[in-house]
This record gives structure tokens, sequence and C-alpha cells, in this order.
């Protein structure tokens, strides 16, 4: 961080271009290595194991088994070219092993040497490659340029999943002895205090009840921001960075507004502190499951009834997609509702009823876009209609504004383009990858800019949140032109509501 | 790793240029730790290290930048109470940034 950064931001495009192809441009270490104490905590050997190569092929071994799925991915590549302009990183990189094609070969060509006949008998014929040291320096290096986001899927008529064959990458990177030490000091900081940031429970209360100052201060409402209240009927998981950073407060502040308007009782917990699921960007189902599991042993132990899920992007994917086989089962939950909800869901349902009054006027000194985040995008979706996880946002927006604008519809939905930062790269250490891989987004928002004024972008992803808030001003915008969809709730709502929900 | 010599003593940071050993902040290594990012401590960066250290003496953690903020609008005034003005200060950001002048660890997660 004490270094300036020297590299330099890319040129926005006229009109998006196939990248030309700049050969080994991004080649490098990749990012810092995760110290001892982050690979015990995960249960991972902390330095290079000395058979590493044994390991490694065991490991792959155990996980075409364990995945069908992988095994799948790695055969039927016929290498159509369908995906090779579809990732950001390569879009802003130019490096053609950010090709996703390019991306699971560099897993595939080992997967060949040692596990397909034609492989063991005539490697060069098949592109089957030896596991060597430079090898596994390139898995490490290039699969820390891959977002996990699945664009690339939408476009390969086979359906291949490049985010899987990524996780399983880095989880047999972990399990040699070089972990990530962005995702790992994460991980093992949920173990010991219960969220991804290290925020111990006295200091949330603190930060929770100056929240509650806050909002009384500028409406005159007292709002509550419950913690650790046995016997609520909700249980809201949020990414510990709705405590912390901005935008993402003002969203967390939407929430409590929402609940408080319609009396709902609710309460935070401390030992379930983080929605976040870092367990998925290294491809552990252990360490997924381990996550997972303080949510529902925080839900019993509240003996809450239902359980919603703050703006997160890869929380909910997942909390959609796993949470019932990792975590499961929630019998214990009120079975009219889904588990679990995501709170954009919750608001969009009673602005159905008409339980909420709001006023879009509120926010008439913005106009808005929406980046659909990858993972409720693409990973999951969101209430009970087809294509939910696109609509709703939406829907809440637009009932919180008069301004809602999208971008080109190549940009958003299922082919949305990832923030840059998603899958485990939010990271300091990634700042040039970062930068580079918004291109495409950045392109997209600069279009709606020019042709309708728009002044915003929403998002409902910690992660995008943050990497808008880095990245924004490498492209001439202001940092805080990302908002979250319930800041905007927490502008339009009225709060008729004037009874504290203390005793409810 | 790298060391950075203050005083005559060495002190150790990590990879990303952080105290190693907390306890071996002083005021002397927190200029140094600037000077790296090219910025002298003024009256103002010291007001937010101060109360960053104060708050992590209590908590074991930084303050989110809203508490952070609304301390310093208390102290300095209303003006000050925003994170425009702890950017001028901290152009990094004020969490990461003021954290690693004050000898604080980096602040994880999707922050």
């Amino acid at each position: 961080m004490a270094k300036k950064a020297n590299f330099e931001t890319p040129a926005m495009r006229p009109y998006p271009t196939i990248p030309i192809i700049k050969e080994g441009v991004m080649k490098g270490d990749g990012p810092f290595f995760a110290k001892p104490d982050m690979q015990e905590a995960l249960g991972y050997p902390i330095e290079l194991v000395d058979n590493w190569q044994q390991v490694a092929l065991d490991k792959m071994g155990e996980l075409l088994t364990k995945y069908r799925s992988l095994r799948v991915y790695l055969d039927t590549c016929v290498k159509c070219g369908s995906c090779t302009d579809k990732c950001h990183y390569f879009i802003g990189t130019n490096d053609p092993k950010n090709m996703p094609v390019a991306r699971q070969d560099l897993l595939r060509q080992v997967y060949r040497r040692y596990f397909t006949f034609a492989g063991k008998w005539f490697p060069k014929l098949v592109g089957a490659k030896d596991l060597t040291r430079e090898v596994l320096d390139d898995w490490y290096n290039y699969y820390h340029q891959c977002s996990q986001c699945r664009r690339c899927s939408v476009f390969c008529p086979y359906g291949i999943d490049t985010a899987e064959i990524s996780m399983a990458a880095r989880e047999i990177l972990d399990v040699v002895g070089i972990g990530q030490k962005y995702c790992n000091e994460i991980i093992a900081k949920v173990y010991k205090i219960g969220n991804n940031l290290g925020l111990p429970e006295p200091a949330l209360r603190n930060t929770l009840e100056g929240l509650e100052e806050d909002i009384e201060d500028e409406t005159g409402v007292k709002v509550r921001l419950p913690l650790d209240v046995e016997g609520a009927e909700i249980l809201l998981i949020t990414p510990s960075a709705d405590f912390f950073a901005e935008p993402h407060i003002d969203g967390l502040i939407g929430y409590a507004k929402v609940f408080h308007e319609v009396g709902a009782s609710w309460t935070l917990s401390s030992y379930a502190s983080e929605a976040a699921n870092f367990g998925m960007f290294i491809g552990s189902y252990e360490n997924m499951r381990q996550i997972s599991l303080r949510i529902h042993d925080a839900a019993k132990k509240l003996k809450v009834k239902r359980i919603i899920f703050g703006e997160c992007g890869h929380a909910w994917r997942v909390a959609y997609s796993f949470l019932n086989t990792l975590a499961g089962p929630f019998d214990f939950l009120d079975k009219r509702y889904p588990v679990p909800q995501h709170i954009c869901e919750y608001t969009y349902d009673l602005i159905q009823k008409g339980a909420l009054k709001l006023n879009k006027a509120a926010n008439d000194d913005m106009r808005i876009t929406f980046h659909d985040s990858c993972n409720v995008a693409r990973g999951s979706s969101m209430g009970n209609m087809p294509g939910g996880q696109f609509i709703i946002p939406r829907e809440v927006i637009k009932a919180c504004c008069n301004n809602f604008y999208d971008m080109a519809p190549d940009t958003i939905h299922d082919e949305t383009f990832c923030c840059g930062g998603g899958g485990g790269l939010l990271t300091d250490d990634l700042m040039e990858l970062r930068v580079k891989g918004v291109l495409p987004r950045m392109e997209a928002l600069q279009q709606v800019v020019d042709d309708h004024g728009v002044t915003h972008l929403a998002a409902i992803c910690a992660i995008c949140k943050t990497q808008f808030a880095k990245i924004l001003p490498y492209y001439g915008f202001e940092m805080d032109q990302i908002i979250s969809i319930h800041q905007l709730v927490s502008n339009a709502i009225e709060l008729t509501n004037v009874e504290s929900t203390d005793e409810k | 790793m790298s060391t950075i010599e203050v005083n005559g003593k060495a002190v150790e940071l990590d990879e990303e240029g952080y105290l190693v050993n907390l306890s071996e902040w002083n005021e002397d290594i927190g200029k140094i730790l600037a000077t790296q990012d090219e910025i002298e401590l003024t009256d103002g960066h010291w007001e937010v290290i101060t109360f960053l250290r104060d708050y992590y003496d209590e908590y074991q953690i930084a303050p989110a930048v809203r508490v952070l903020t609304k301390a310093i609008g208390k102290k300095l005034g209303k003006e000050k109470g925003n994170s425009k003005y702890l950017y001028q200060l901290f152009p990094y950001g004020p969490a990461k940034q003021a954290c690693r002048f004050a000898g604080l660890p980096k602040p994880t997660g999707c922050v």
C-alpha cells in the first residue's frame, strides 16, 4: 500500500471490440500467500508440502469423484471459442490466459495427463502436461484472476462453469499448502470472532447503538437495531461490511427502518454476524459448511422463526442454493416463509401489500441504474417468480425513486459484468486486476451517464459496493456514486410508526 | 516482510506495510509510515490517529467509518464530520491508511 500504483487504467472503448492478445501481461506471483496461522485455522498445511505433486493429484482425483460436474466440465470443452471474449478480466487485461477456456485449460491439461487414457499415453497429442512447479504457480496466479462470476458459462454451449473449475483449483492449492492470504485470513476471523471484519460483540453493540442515535437524530423516531434478542421472529444475517463501511451502512439503516415501520420483531446475532461465506471462494465444502453452521446455530439459539439475508451477493448464492444441504434441516423455522429470504424480497412483499409509505421524490437528486451482482444474477433466484432476482431489486428501486435507467441489455441480468472484485479478489494486492477488470462495467455505466444523466449505481452486494467505491475514481467518477438499494428505501420511507419496537 | 529503522531500532512490517508487533508503535513510527505514502502528518491526522488508537484499546478493532466521522465531527465541528474530510487527510481511505499509520491491523473483509 505504501507503493503508488504503477499501471494504467484502461481507456474506455467507444464500441466493445475483441481485445488484442498480449501474451503474459498478467503473469506474476499472484496475491499474497496465507500465513501459517491462517492455514492452520482452516485445516491446511502451513507451507508447500514436500510431496505436493502427489497431494495435488490425489485431491484432484477426489474432487473428480466427488463432483461429477467437474469431470464433465473438464471433458466436454470443444474449443468453440464462444467464451473467449466474455470474461471481464480478459477484456480489461488482454492476457490470453484470462480467456475462460484458457483458464480451464490450466487445470484440464493436468487432468488429461493423469486421469485420461489419451493423456497418459499420448500427452502431446491432447495438450496434456505434467504437473510441474511452473504449472502450480500458473494456477495460483491465474485462478486468482477469476472472480468466479460465471458470466462465461452463460455463453458456453455446454454450460461449462469456469467458477467451479477455479474453486477446485484453489482447493487443491490450499491442500498443498499455498493458500491466499485475503480469503484465508478472513475465514480464520469468522471462526475466531464471528465475522470477516473481526468485529467483536462489544464493538458491534457500540456501532449499532451509535446508528440508533443517528437515525433518531435524523428522523426523530426511535428505530432499533437489536442484537442477540432471544425469541425475536426474524434473524437478520448481513455482511459485516454493513456494520463498518460506506455506503453499506446506509443499507443497514434502510433494513432497520423497514422492520421498524411494520413493527417486525427482529434481531442480529453476534455469533453469526456475517452473511458472507468465503468458504465458497476457496472451493472448500468443509469451510463453507462450518461458516453456514454458525447461522443454523444462532437461529436455533435465538429461537427465531425466519431468516432473512441482507445485501450480500455470494452470501445469497450460498444461502439460496446450498444452505439447507450445508447446515440444514431448518425444520424449526416457520414453514410459511422460504428459508432463507432476501431482504429485497421482504421489502418487495411489503411494497406489494402497500405496507410502506414511500416518497419517491426523496431520491429526486439521483438518477439511478442497477448493477446485478454475479452471484445473485447467475447463481440463484429470488422470490417465487422466474427471474425474480432481476425483477425484485429493480421493483424496489422503482418504488423508491422517479429516475431509473437500466444499462445495456448485454451487461445486465444474467449477462451482467462482474464489479471486478468478486470471488475473493477484493484485496489491495490485486488492485491492478480490479481496476482493469471493471472496464466493461464502467463502459456500460458511462453509456447511461451519457444517455440518461445517470448519477448513481445501486447494488446489493458488499463486495460490489466496496469495489466500486474504490475503483470509480480511476474512471473519472466519484467514490460516492455507488449506493445500497436499501439506502434508497431509507431515504424514501416515511416512518409512520412512531412507537419504539422495544416491547414488541 | 520488510523492516524500517526508527531511532536506531529495527521495526518489522508485513507485506502490506502494517506493523507486525502492534506494541512497538510510537509516534515516530507513525510519521515514518506516513512518509512512505508521501504524507506529512498534521494535527488533523493526529486527531484521527489518536481516536483510532483509543477506540482500538477499548474494542480491539478500528471503528466503523461512520463512528469515526461522528467522533471527529463532535470534536472538531460538523464541517469536518464527514468522510470527505477524512479522505482529504487519508486519500487511500481513513480505515486502511489511517490504521496503518496508527499501528493497528488492517481491517479485513468486504471493506
